[in-house]
């Protein structure tokens, strides 16, 4: 049984920022061409980030027909909300609540790939672990202190920190989470769960820029036709200056 | 039948505006040096840029909301639900940032070979002047995303008039227009930025090119082109025509026509820089962060400070000189100072030789370790200050400041080597 | 007197050639610039087709529907009043709609998908005014006509398909926006059938 496998889903060094250094990140390799991935990673946002988080910037109809979701099937399974279609995709709570439930209000989403970096993203939702004396049991290797429970807990479970007492100069004692272990009561293998975020982490990069695949195929038509028109200007060039030399 | 109507409607114009003699004046007869090397394609460009900043710009203000509930949204408006609405925003804030790229080239050319010194002092006084709007202009730009980045930054700008004594604060508040960054501040910047300082840049664009064009360009070996008339030989003059205005007074050598030659030569310029302008629209839009920095694509907050504010890479130097001195109103001097010195090179310098390549080995030196410091400044500006960086910054500030002060006293017997009588090429 | 003193074939090829392809680099650059002037994604989704629930309006009723910023109407026509249209042929402008006023499908003597059902852009053709439904009272309009539509702006005449009535301003029938029946009593106003 691999849920029950203790498994080291992370090693991270170190948990003191005093020195400078934050925790090192892991590298999320999201692919925008995947189209399967963005929709799984589009499937998961909107069933566990979206009852809290927006993505403001963004609409339904424009996610639907970039990743390929019917637009029937996008009604019928991912707008949570009584958003038409063509709306921008802001979910119903209440700002104010919301500041009271958890301190802030939850941030808008739309751009967070762009703001905190996919890696970023890709770590903290990897970096969970169980912390009884937190509002929500939980705290983060990534954002210290996070005022936002485990969404992704039924996937994942709650893993417990490992860690270590490390004593400075000054002889002060520091708790430093060196590793994460599973807990083993989540729905996925920890191999399953990296996949899972990956998907989402590719759908919050692609949400960040919708444009970003048509941009690059673009340049590469712009920027062929420049070099032609380099070549013929410099020998249109070369052919005048043939006066001068 | 045609080209008949043409030159009709040509006649026509002529006889009501100088249209061809212009043509001729300033283009077909206008005596170029001829030995421009590299260096000479950045006023082209510069123009080139600044034409897309206009239309770019014209274009955004046709979707963007100045307002602080509206404006970041509506940047994100534009990159998502306008059609081509992303590629408009990136040519335009690319667009800043290359226009930097060339103005600074364009500076570093006037440098070396002396096209500050008499008689071109206008032409370098309204070049600055461009600079001193361009950076108002950026400033006041890169407010109005409404990112955390663009308050913030303004915030610590703003701040910077503050240390001015006895009014200081009265004119933070001013400028503010109230007692934050607010929508006040953030519709007036928007006003001067896509109006005021557009105007006054392309009226000071004009007056940099009338003031060249009267005096004539400068070129790699600093030796003037327009001689005393009749003292020049016909081979020396060559087998071009030129304008009445210069071959009338003066005898012109070394000189060819600035179109086709140049035309041709800067179109050639252009494609190339914008090879290199579209590799990096289309692919590294954001610089790494130098060009679009992460913090602005959150939304501006008055209550929570970015970790790390740094200004645009374009003013990094002159933000590096700032935090470089220990006293506020030190520091602002200093800091409004490493632009003011540079209005005054041109009798800052007195040496009678233009072009670095005949000036003394003083000179090259004093000029390389001012790039050194500038750029040492530059980097050191985008990172987060640490002791060793201070120290850093103060050394290559004292560089920055003392390339001046050793012009001046150099400058004023300095060994040259001898000048050609021919241009080289 | 040219300032170019060699012209051979050569130079006049290339510059031709990069002329050339230099304006279609400036053409291709102001595609960006014409094309951001179109809907944005937020106008198109305002402008999206709209769905009017048409099972509780009562004969004679009609119910005005917004549509990218008009007013669309739905008229439920009497028996009566289906009679009465038959009968206008020789007083209106265009009583076989040849004037491309509406989509194919309605291009009919009632100009309508059903016959008791009218759904019309209501915008007069003369200069976009709404005119005013007259049930019962269109007689003071058109003598021995009971019901239509009157322009209050400049006078114009419509029978109850939208017709123009001759010797009035607007020159054009009223527009018949694209619709279809999405089921029995829901219409789908904005897009044609199969495209939406």
């Amino acid at each position: 049984m691999k849920k029950l496998l203790i498994a080291l889903v992370a090693i991270i060094p170190s948990l003191v920022f005093a020195a400078g250094g934050g925790v090192p990140l892991d590298k999320a390799n999201y692919d925008l061409t995947d189209k399967a991935s963005l929709q799984n990673g589009a499937k998961l946002f909107m069933n566990y980030c979206s009852a809290c988080h927006s993505t403001a910037h963004q609409r339904y109809q424009r996610v639907a027909t970039d990743l390929g979701i019917p637009d029937q099937m996008m009604r019928d399974s991912l707008i949570f909300t009584d958003s038409k279609i063509g709306e921008l995709m802001i979910n119903s709570m209440d700002k104010k609540d919301a500041a009271k439930w958890f301190g802030n209000p939850p941030l808008d989403l739309t751009l967070e790939a762009r703001l905190r970096g996919p890696d970023w993203i890709y770590t903290y939702l990897r970096s969970f672990y169980k912390d009884p004396n937190r509002p929500f049991g939980v705290n983060n290797v990534v954002f210290k202190d996070v005022g936002m429970p485990h969404v992704l807990e039924e996937l994942q479970g709650i893993p417990t920190a490992i860690t270590e007492t490390h004593v400075d100069e000054q002889g002060v004692e520091h708790l430093t989470v060196v590793g994460l272990e599973s807990s083993g009561t989540g729905e996925m293998s920890s191999d399953e769960y990296d996949e899972a975020v990956l998907d989402l982490v590719n759908f919050l990069v692609y949400s960040g820029e919708p444009n970003k695949l048509e941009r690059q195929s673009l340049g590469f038509w712009v920027i062929g036709f420049l070099i032609i028109l380099f070549i013929l200007s410099y020998l249109l060039k070369k052919e005048y200056w043939r006066d001068i030399h | 039948m045609l080209k008949k109507l043409v030159m009709g409607g040509i006649d026509w114009i002529d006889t009501r505006i100088p249209m061809t003699e212009t043509w001729n004046k300033h283009l077909a007869q206008y005596p170029t040096p001829v030995n421009f090397n590299f260096w000479y394609f950045f006023g082209s460009l510069a123009m080139l840029v600044l034409v897309n900043q206009l239309l770019t710009g014209i274009w955004l203000t046709m979707h963007y909301n100045p307002s602080a509930a509206g404006a970041f949204a509506s940047v994100e408006y534009i990159m998502r639900d306008v059609p081509y609405g992303w590629l408009l925003r990136y040519m335009h804030s690319t667009g800043a940032s290359a226009f930097f790229v060339v103005v600074y080239l364009h500076m570093f050319r006037g440098l070396i070979y002396g096209s500050y010194q008499k008689p071109r002092e206008l032409i370098w006084i309204f070049g600055m002047l461009i600079f001193l709007v361009l950076m108002a202009e950026a400033f006041m730009g890169y407010l109005l995303p409404w990112g955390q980045m663009s308050f913030w930054g303004a915030q610590v700008i703003i701040s910077l008039f503050g240390a001015i004594p006895i009014i200081g604060d009265d004119l933070t508040l001013w400028i503010r227009g109230d007692y934050v960054i607010s929508g006040a501040t953030l519709n007036r910047f928007f006003a001067l930025h896509v109006v005021a300082l557009p105007l006054a840049l392309v009226a000071l664009v004009f007056l940099h090119i009338v003031a060249l064009h009267e005096v004539g360009s400068n070129n790699p070996d600093g030796v003037e082109i327009k001689r005393k008339k009749g003292s020049a030989t016909e081979e020396e003059k060559g087998q071009f025509t030129f304008h009445k205005q210069y071959s009338g007074k003066k005898d012109i050598v070394d000189a060819i026509p600035f179109h086709p030659y140049f035309t041709v030569k800067d179109i050639m310029g252009v494609s190339f820089f914008l090879i290199c302008f579209c590799a990096v629209l289309f692919f590294i839009p954001e610089g790494g962060g130098y060009l679009l920095e992460a913090p602005n694509f959150e939304a501006a907050n008055g209550l929570k400070t970015p970790d790390h504010i740094a200004p645009v890479w374009y003013y990094t130097p002159y933000y590096a000189i700032l935090r470089a001195i220990p006293d506020k109103l030190i520091g602002v001097v200093f800091f409004g100072g490493s632009i003011a010195i540079l209005f005054l090179l041109p009798w800052l310098d007195r040496c009678k030789v233009k072009s670095i390549r005949y000036r003394s080995w003083k000179h090259k030196l004093n000029i390389t370790q001012f790039i050194i410091c500038f750029i040492v400044l530059g980097v050191l500006g985008t990172l987060v200050a640490t002791p060793l960086y201070t120290l850093i910054a103060q050394i290559a500030s004292v560089g920055y400041f003392g390339f001046f002060i050793a012009l001046f006293i150099y400058s004023k017997n300095e060994k040259t080597k001898p000048l050609p009588t021919r241009l080289t090429h | 007197m040219s300032n170019v003193p060699v012209n051979s074939g050569r130079r006049k090829f290339l510059t031709l050639t990069t002329g050339v392809v230099g304006a279609v680099g400036a053409a291709a650059v102001a595609v960006p610039f014409v094309k951001s002037w179109s809907p944005s994604e937020k106008a198109k989704a305002a402008g999206a087709p709209v769905s009017v629930d048409i099972s509780k309006i009562q004969p004679g009723q009609l119910i005005r529907v917004e549509w990218r910023g008009k007013p669309v109407w739905v008229v439920s026509r009497t028996q009566k009043v289906i009679e009465e249209l038959a009968t206008l042929d020789s007083k209106l402008r265009d009583p076989e709609s040849k004037e491309p006023q509406q989509p194919e499908y309605a291009t009919n003597a009632g100009r309508s998908l059903k016959p008791d059902l009218f759904l019309a852009v209501g915008i007069c053709t003369h200069l976009g005014c709404s005119p005013t439904y007259l049930p019962d009272s269109f007689n003071e309009q058109v003598e021995g006509v009971e019901s239509g539509f009157f322009c209050p702006c400049h006078g114009s005449k419509f029978d109850m398909a939208g017709r123009v009535f001759q010797n009035v301003p607007a020159p054009l029938n009223l527009v018949i926006p694209p619709h279809y029946y999405v089921d029995e009593t829901n219409i789908l106003i904005g897009v044609d059938k199969g495209d939406a």
